[in-house]
């Protein structure tokens, strides 16, 4: 069935599928952003305790979920795996660094004889959730933005710069200004998540005033975040953009993100809808109105990133776009697997419906209870 | 194509590091949680408190271990794609598959079920919890499978074509690559191996208590489920290890030569129980293999042929060809290699220039030795030559202490039987031993795979030095030593961890 699809609309779904998977990974960053939060909103030990086990409990679902788009990009887009991870080097070695240590942080916390102490450990979670996320933005900015490379005739990747990946962040150009607010913004999203996720998660009967700085921490994260997104969305509505002519010849055509919008008004309906249902999930967590603020904030950070995600790669639009030579811009269609690859791996897609039912259940199985002081004062707790 | 070597040795050493790294943890989680399902299915069937306490305390070794095999694991993924980009464009369109259905069906699994197995305690039904745990045993176990079956690919390629338009290897039956012979063998044999470090851990740490006349009970306890697994994982692994073998001799002769030193194949070839390598020896120089051997008479015959007396051919036999038994020789697959080579480019370049006469003729040249074209790419026939040392070494010591390990889970199932483990110290050394051994068979069993593959990263098809990123020396070098620190500082950490929740042993009654 999968397989009588032509190729073009294979190509489609995988970049939809590999943008639903990107999207929940940005909504389940709230995990890096309560980490961030932690010095802030945590006085006591008892309050951190709370907090890590709180996110403790999700953190191998984000990142589960930022190894799966990894994985579904390399089965759907090897050229983009090839071209993105061996030329921007030293962007993904960071990030991977900042997840290695994340990883152990919460396990090794609190266990006796760490070695380095649990302050350590809880700075290496700040630096996850803040230096990784930066430049994973800046890395999602560079979609957009472009980046100095070019491909050989055996598409093996020159990268033009000794940076490797680290001029999205340090070259001295447009491009750099709007990868940075990017990731800026995402840092200061995901600590919106993350206070949402908190209040959602954390029984306070016991502890008001931790709620009441978590709550206050998602007001305020919120409006620092405010300036970035204005800026990252009139930059894209504004800039020129890498389109691709039925040729297959990429030119930069002005206002092209802009007129990717208007040409799938669906996408400007879905980063609308988000953008409001974020500014719902705010006003819930941030005023004192409930607990659920997480589920607004959350679907509103899925449909913004889908809408951006979209934005980038459909309409004639090349995804992963090279400034320096715009012939080796990579397309979703230029950059993928086989039609027999990606219908295989369409079949395997049908299984993601499944994961997320058992995660769904499971993850309501475990929270129908909050996490209160008895949790984290036991044996079992991180 | 310009080669780096520099750059090619730092991001193989870099990928030797982290894989080892990441070794050390998954085999004893992929049998820990096997066993810890085991402990909490007694629990649940008995009720009894005591073994709910030994589940609880296994698990928390099971966490702190998977934790850093999680941290050391996220870099292999991605590292495909920093350091082996032309390997991930070439080979993208099959070897992704494996990665991302791992993904989908095996590491959510894992995931998921984890915080439930840890921290569902009291808040999911007994039977709940014991299906999470369970879940979470056959989550690590399903990606140990998505993963070997991407390993046994590069061992074994099938199931792809070279498009010489997009220069790729492109899929063309995924049932070939799930069902390669050698991606199961290397799949059962490399669970069942890794069931065995687990058991291993298991009984050294017992072991150790018994030794201390320390949580007697629970030891014991711990050594009768831990034995009987390990006891039916090692003959599993006896058995894997002998078919894994034999897959290697069809599908990597090579490697087979030089995991037995084999210089000069005969018909009844004998096998080398025990042997010291002649350091002297080279392909295409005179005198003998080995300085000092115990051989078994038409031993490797058995093994690689199924019969007595078939030929096995040695490394000359490999490079330089034998016509007598049909073997082709490096130094001819070059030559077929190196006109498939100079026939791709033309084809590129009449391509370019829209001539299709000599892009067709082209192309018949191209496909007369498309199966060669990896060879182009080789300077000196020898360089199809592993590490013999390497791999003679690390492969016999694996199978010693392999056979050792039955013998000794023999033993531990017996005494335990009769309830006598504590009253042997003998036993309790050797237990203590089991794990040390095991561990190292386990990481070697990994060195004979992987450097006895070399100097392909796909099997006959790419040569290692060709399939990486192009990129300076000095970002490999610099990722290969903040990776070394960082994972010996968190090693450093996981086994400071682990000694104490060792000594502190399981929670008061």
């Amino acid at each position: 069935m999968i397989g009588s699809l032509d190729i073009s609309t294979l190509q489609v779904i995988w970049w939809v599928i590999c943008s639903i998977v990107g999207a929940l990974f940005l909504f389940m960053t709230f995990v890096q952003g309560g980490q961030t939060l932690l010095w802030q909103i945590a006085k006591t030990d008892q309050e951190k305790s709370l907090v890590i086990n709180s996110l403790g409990r999700k953190w191998e679902i984000t990142f589960t979920t930022l190894v799966l788009f990894g994985g579904g990009l390399f089965a759907a887009f090897p050229k983009f795996y090839a071209t993105s991870f061996g030329g921007a080097y030293w962007v993904w070695m960071l990030i991977l660094f900042t997840f290695i240590m994340q990883a152990v942080s919460y396990e090794f916390r609190k266990k006796p004889n760490n070695v380095f102490g649990s302050g350590f450990y809880e700075f290496l979670m700040f630096i996850n959730g803040s230096v990784g996320i930066l430049l994973i933005g800046a890395a999602l900015g560079t979609f957009f933005t472009g980046s100095n490379f070019s491909l050989n005739e055996y598409n093996q990747v020159i990268w033009g710069s000794p940076l490797r990946g680290l001029g999205a962040a340090l070259y001295i150009r447009p491009g750099t200004v709007f990868n940075i607010c990017f990731g800026l913004f995402l840092v200061f999203n995901a600590r919106t998540l993350g206070a949402m996720y908190l209040v959602n998660n954390i029984d306070f009967t016991s502890n008001r005033d931790l709620e009441e700085r978590t709550r206050r921490q998602c007001l305020v994260s919120f409006l620092i975040s405010l300036p970035f997104l204005l800026y990252v969305l009139v930059a894209l509505l504004l800039m020129d953009g890498y389109g691709v002519g039925a040729d297959g010849v990429v030119s930069m055509v002005a206002h092209k993100y802009l007129s990717n919008i208007l040409a799938m008004p669906w996408v400007l309906g879905m980063l609308v809808v988000g953008l409001l249902l974020c500014i719902i999930g705010v006003t819930r967590t941030g005023l004192g109105i409930g607990r659920t603020g997480i589920w607004f904030g959350g679907s509103g950070t899925f449909l913004v990133a889908l809408a951006l995600l979209f934005t980038a790669a459909f309409n004639g639009t090349a995804f992963y776009p090279s400034f320096s030579d715009l012939q080796s811009s990579l397309t979703i269609h230029n950059a993928s697997s086989t039609h027999y690859t990606l219908t295989v791996m369409g079949y395997v897609a049908l299984l993601i419906p499944v994961v997320l039912a058992y995660i769904i259940v499971v993850w309501r199985k475990m929270d129908f209870i909050k996490i209160g002081v008895d949790d984290v004062e036991n044996g079992h707790a991180y | 194509m310009e080669i780096d070597l520099a750059s090619v040795n730092w991001a193989q050493a870099q990928f030797a590091l982290t894989a080892l790294y990441h070794w050390l943890f998954v085999p004893i989680t992929l049998g820990l949680s096997f066993l810890c399902a085991f402990f909490e299915s007694i629990y649940v069937k008995t009720g009894s408190k005591e073994w709910k306490r030994l589940t609880h305390f296994w698990m928390t070794l099971f966490g702190i271990n998977f934790a850093i095999g999680v941290a050391t694991g996220i870099i292999l993924e991605f590292e495909f794609g920093t350091n082996w980009s032309t390997y991930s464009w070439m080979m993208g369109d099959i070897f992704g598959a494996p990665l991302a259905i791992e993904g989908i069906a095996a590491f959510f699994l894992e995931a998921t079920f984890f915080a439930v197995m840890f921290f569902g305690w009291n808040r999911v039904s007994k039977g709940f919890h014991l299906f999470a745990t369970w879940m979470v045993a056959i989550g690590s176990s399903l990606s140990a499978l998505w993963i070997l079956v991407a390993n046994g690919w590069m061992q074994n390629p099938v199931g792809m074509r070279f498009n010489p338009d997009t220069v790729r290897f492109e899929m063309e039956n995924f049932f070939a690559v799930i069902s390669n012979p050698v991606a199961i063998s290397k799949f059962t044999h490399t669970t069942t191996s890794s069931f065995v470090v687990g058991a291993c851990f298991v009984i050294s740490i017992s072991c150790w208590y018994l030794l201390r006349k320390k949580h007697v009970r629970m030891a014991k306890r711990s050594i009768a489920v831990a034995a009987t697994f390990g006891f039916i994982a090692a003959i599993a692994t006896a058995v894997t290890g002998d078919e894994s073998g034999y897959d290697v001799a069809v599908y990597q002769p090579m490697k087979l030569a030089a995991v037995e030193g084999l210089y000069d194949g005969h018909e009844g070839q004998a096998i080398v129980a025990f042997g010291i390598l002649n350091p002297d020896k080279k392909p295409g120089v005179e005198g003998p293999e080995f300085t000092y051997e115990i051989a078994i008479p038409k031993g490797l015959s058995f093994l690689a042929t199924r019969t007595l007396n078939g030929f096995v051919p040695g490394i000359n036999d490999l490079v330089y060809g034998n016509p007598e038994h049909n073997v082709m020789g490096a130094v001819e697959k070059i030559e077929k290699g190196k006109l498939a080579v100079a026939a791709l480019k033309d084809l590129k370049a009449a391509a370019k220039e829209g001539d299709d006469a000599a892009k067709a003729e082209a192309l018949t040249r191209f496909e007369a030795n498309s199966d060669y074209m990896g060879w182009g790419y080789m300077k000196d026939p020898v360089d199809a030559v592993p590490s013999v040392p390497t791999a003679f070494y690390s492969f016999h010591y694996m199978v010693y202490v392999g056979s050792f390990i039955i013998f000794a889970m023999f033993l531990f199932l017996i005494f335990s039987r009769r309830g006598s483990m504590d009253r042997h110290v003998w036993l309790q050394l050797l237990g203590l031993l089991c794990f040390p051994l095991m561990y190292a068979a386990s990481e070697l069993g990994w060195v004979v795979a992987e450097v006895g593959r070399q100097p392909w990263v796909m099997q006959g098809r790419l040569l290692t030095d060709v399939a990486a990123t192009k990129i300076d020396a000095g970002h490999v070098q610099a990722t290969f030593f903040i990776f070394l620190v960082l994972f010996t500082a968190l090693a450093i950490a996981e086994v400071s961890i682990m000694i104490k929740q060792i000594n502190l042993g399981p929670e008061a009654e």
